[in-house]
């Protein structure tokens, strides 16, 4: 691999500043809504009693989720000693932190008290997930922070392998502890499942990967600096097995309620009579989220087209937020089982389906957790050495270059010898 | 003039019906301190563990004595409806689907031993007494709502408003944006002890069905153990192993 050489996003003028203030001013919607919410009471937005978490949690899971998911592309390259990945690494680790501050804020700010945040980090109560969540986010975000330190700092280069791998580690950690929010619920028939760990893993690898080739077209377009269809195709290629990967454990997820008659209400539900949250699962999720962006980057001509490329990550991006809305959404509208076989009703919706509907102040709030993620990452590139200068294949992968090179070239000769 | 002839007529008032008040309940308030009452300045204890039987075969369909009695002591209101309104306790109507048979019961936090809530509650807002009350400290309580999420019986209740001064009452910290549920009328089981009956039994057994049993599980002598060891009850979900502190009979 030749020398990479990283620059500041300089090449984009007034357009950058426009580009800011739309997402800074998304920004400001969304902290608009949390203090709406916050100052009249969660009275009016979507959730209440039933629903204790609404869209915003939705939001900020997803961002959570992808966060640790889009260092996968840093850890490909330094774990997993894969050479082309490296010139990626440092937009990888910079992506993870901003995506984890978006959600976070997303969360905090939906809190019912965001002014206690304090409190949150002075008490601590060690049996409760969330309270291991909160040191390992935070954690989360120093060790990355030092991992980017040690590839871009010279003098501390040679702890860049160590970081690298702790970072993965802890990254792991990380989305299992995600994961466990649910999957420790033993209250609910839809979560209470140590598979949620694995799932939230396996689809961090895929919203990140996502996410990751969404931004890396954007920022290398909008610069003119060239990217080269062998990294493209490479990235493409690790997306469709993520996606792979991430329905793989969906299904094992719901084939173990399928067979546990306890469960089969919950799964009558989301799978065949839930309504909304049923198409929801099929269509978002299922098919527009994992069938079509498969066929679509595996295709042997749309595979290869950047356009479909791009189309399938956000389809993949969609179809996880629609998936994170089926377990965070559909998991607490259907009732808790107080009475296994029973009917039950009361004053307090015991025993049929709650009513959700997301409210603006929360769509708001979950879209500013994704604006603020975005104007982090663009505000460091443009001050930091976090983008190369060329992603060109001769310039991360002169081999493969130089073998699509004379395949092009046998092509052409085949063809002509044809022609002749 | 008038108005200072006023004020000391209502202090002379205020202090005439303090002290009749004062000699009135004295005798009983010292005479149960003596008997039962824990001093004020003492820690609750793991010496008890309260807790209530609720017998199913008292309790009326459509009756919510119960409930009334309970939004009557801790003064909760309607605000904005029921999908968003606090239900410290809720009467539940039950029905086989393939007998028929149908129970009524009124349903609350249930007080675990091993309490899911104070498990994931990440300050530890959500706690259990060492006499097995489970409270939420409204002061480190950052609304998270986790607890809701992790309570089997849906026994918590998020204030999703302003509570305005006139809904205070002291032995209720309230307040927008926490998370709130039955403290098994805690101020009077301190004020009280095993004399104490929580403000839905009390209710009941005006309403003549007297479906309430409060008092000390640790204790083998109280009625409540005693019931319990003569006719055994049932806990809701005890496939979760919490180890209620209420228990049911007739179901």
């Amino acid at each position: 691999m030749k020398k990479v050489n990283y620059r500041e996003l300089v090449e984009i003028g007034r357009s950058y500043w426009g580009f800011l203030a739309i997402v800074g001013f998304f920004i400001l919607l969304g902290l608009g809504a949390a203090y709406y919410m916050e100052s009249n009471g969660h009275h009016v937005t979507g959730m209440s009693n039933q629903v204790v978490w609404g869209t915003p949690h939705v939001f900020a899971v997803f961002l959570i989720v992808a966060a640790s998911g889009i260092l996968n592309v840093a850890s490909i390259g330094s774990v997993f000693r894969k050479g082309p990945y490296k010139p990626l690494a440092r937009m990888s680790g910079l992506f993870a932190i901003a995506l984890l501050v978006g959600g976070l804020a997303v969360l905090v700010l939906d809190l019912g008290r965001p002014d206690r945040l304090i409190v949150a980090m002075t008490h601590y109560n060690f049996k409760s997930i969330f309270a291991w969540n909160i040191f390992l986010y935070t954690g989360f975000m120093v060790i990355v922070a030092i991992y980017l330190w040690t590839m871009m700092d010279p003098v501390v280069n040679r702890f860049k392998a160590y970081a690298g791998f702790f970072a993965f580690l802890w990254r792991l950690i990380l989305t299992t502890g995600t994961g466990l929010i649910f999957g420790f619920l033993i209250s609910r028939d839809a979560y209470g499942t140590a598979i949620m760990a694995p799932m939230f893993i396996a689809s961090s690898f895929s919203f990140g990967m996502a996410i990751f080739l969404l931004a890396l077209f954007a920022i290398m377009r909008s610069t003119g600096r060239p990217l080269g269809d062998v990294l493209v195709r490479r990235l493409k290629n690790v997306l469709g097995i993520f996606i792979g990967g991430a329905f793989y454990f969906v299904v094992a997820y719901h084939l173990m309620n399928l067979y546990a008659t306890s469960h089969h209400d919950v799964e009558r539900f989301i799978l065949l009579d839930g309504g909304v949250y049923t198409r929801i699962f099929w269509i978002g999720q299922i098919l527009l989220g994992t069938f079509v962006p498969l066929a679509m980057l595996y295709h042997p001509t749309l595979g290869r087209s950047r356009g479909a490329i791009a189309t399938a990550s956000v389809l993949v991006v969609l179809g996880g937020l629609a998936q994170m809305y089926v377990i965070i959404i559909g998991g607490q509208v259907f009732p808790i089982p107080l009475f296994r076989g029973m009917e039950v009703s009361s004053s307090f919706f015991d025993g049929v389906v709650a009513h959700y509907a997301p409210s603006l102040p929360e769509v708001l709030l979950g879209f500013s957790g994704m604006a603020l993620a975005v104007a982090l990452s663009v505000v460091a590139m443009r001050v930091l050495r976090f983008v190369p200068e060329s992603l060109a294949d001769e310039v991360v992968d002169p081999h493969a270059a130089a073998a699509v090179a004379a395949e092009t070239a046998g092509e052409e000769e085949t063809g002509a010898a044809e022609a002749a | 003039m008038e108005k200072e002839a006023d004020t000391a007529r209502r202090r002379f008032l205020a202090r005439a019906t303090g002290a009749i008040a004062g000699m009135v309940v004295a005798p009983g308030v010292i005479l149960q301190q003596v008997a039962r009452a824990k001093p004020a300045d003492e820690p609750v204890t793991s010496a008890q563990r309260w807790g209530m039987l609720i017998d199913t075969n008292k309790c009326q369909k459509g009756c919510d004595a119960c409930v009334q009695g309970c939004v009557k002591e801790n003064n909760i209101r309607s605000h904005y409806g029921p999908a968003t309104d606090s239900q410290w306790i809720r009467k539940v109507e039950v029905r086989d689907r393939n007998s028929g048979h149908s129970f009524s019961l009124p349903m609350m936090c249930q007080h675990c031993a091993h309490p899911p809530c104070a498990d994931v509650c990440p300050t530890g807002a959500s706690f259990r007494r060492a006499d097995g009350i489970v409270l939420v400290d409204r002061h480190i309580c950052i609304g998270c709502r986790y607890c809701m999420m992790a309570c089997p019986y849906k026994a918590r209740s998020f204030v999703h408003e302003d509570i305005g001064p006139e809904e205070h009452v002291p032995w209720v910290p309230r307040g927008k944006g926490t998370v709130e549920a039955c403290t098994l009328c805690v101020q009077r089981v301190d004020r009280d002890g095993a004399n104490a009956v929580p403000a839905c039994a009390e209710a009941c057994a005006a309403d003549g069905h007297d479906a309430f049993v409060f008092g000390d599980l640790n204790d083998p002598n109280s009625r409540i153990s005693q019931e319990l060891a003569k006719h055994g009850a049932t806990e809701i979900r005890a496939d979760l192993g919490l180890d209620l502190g209420i228990r049911y009979r007739g179901i």
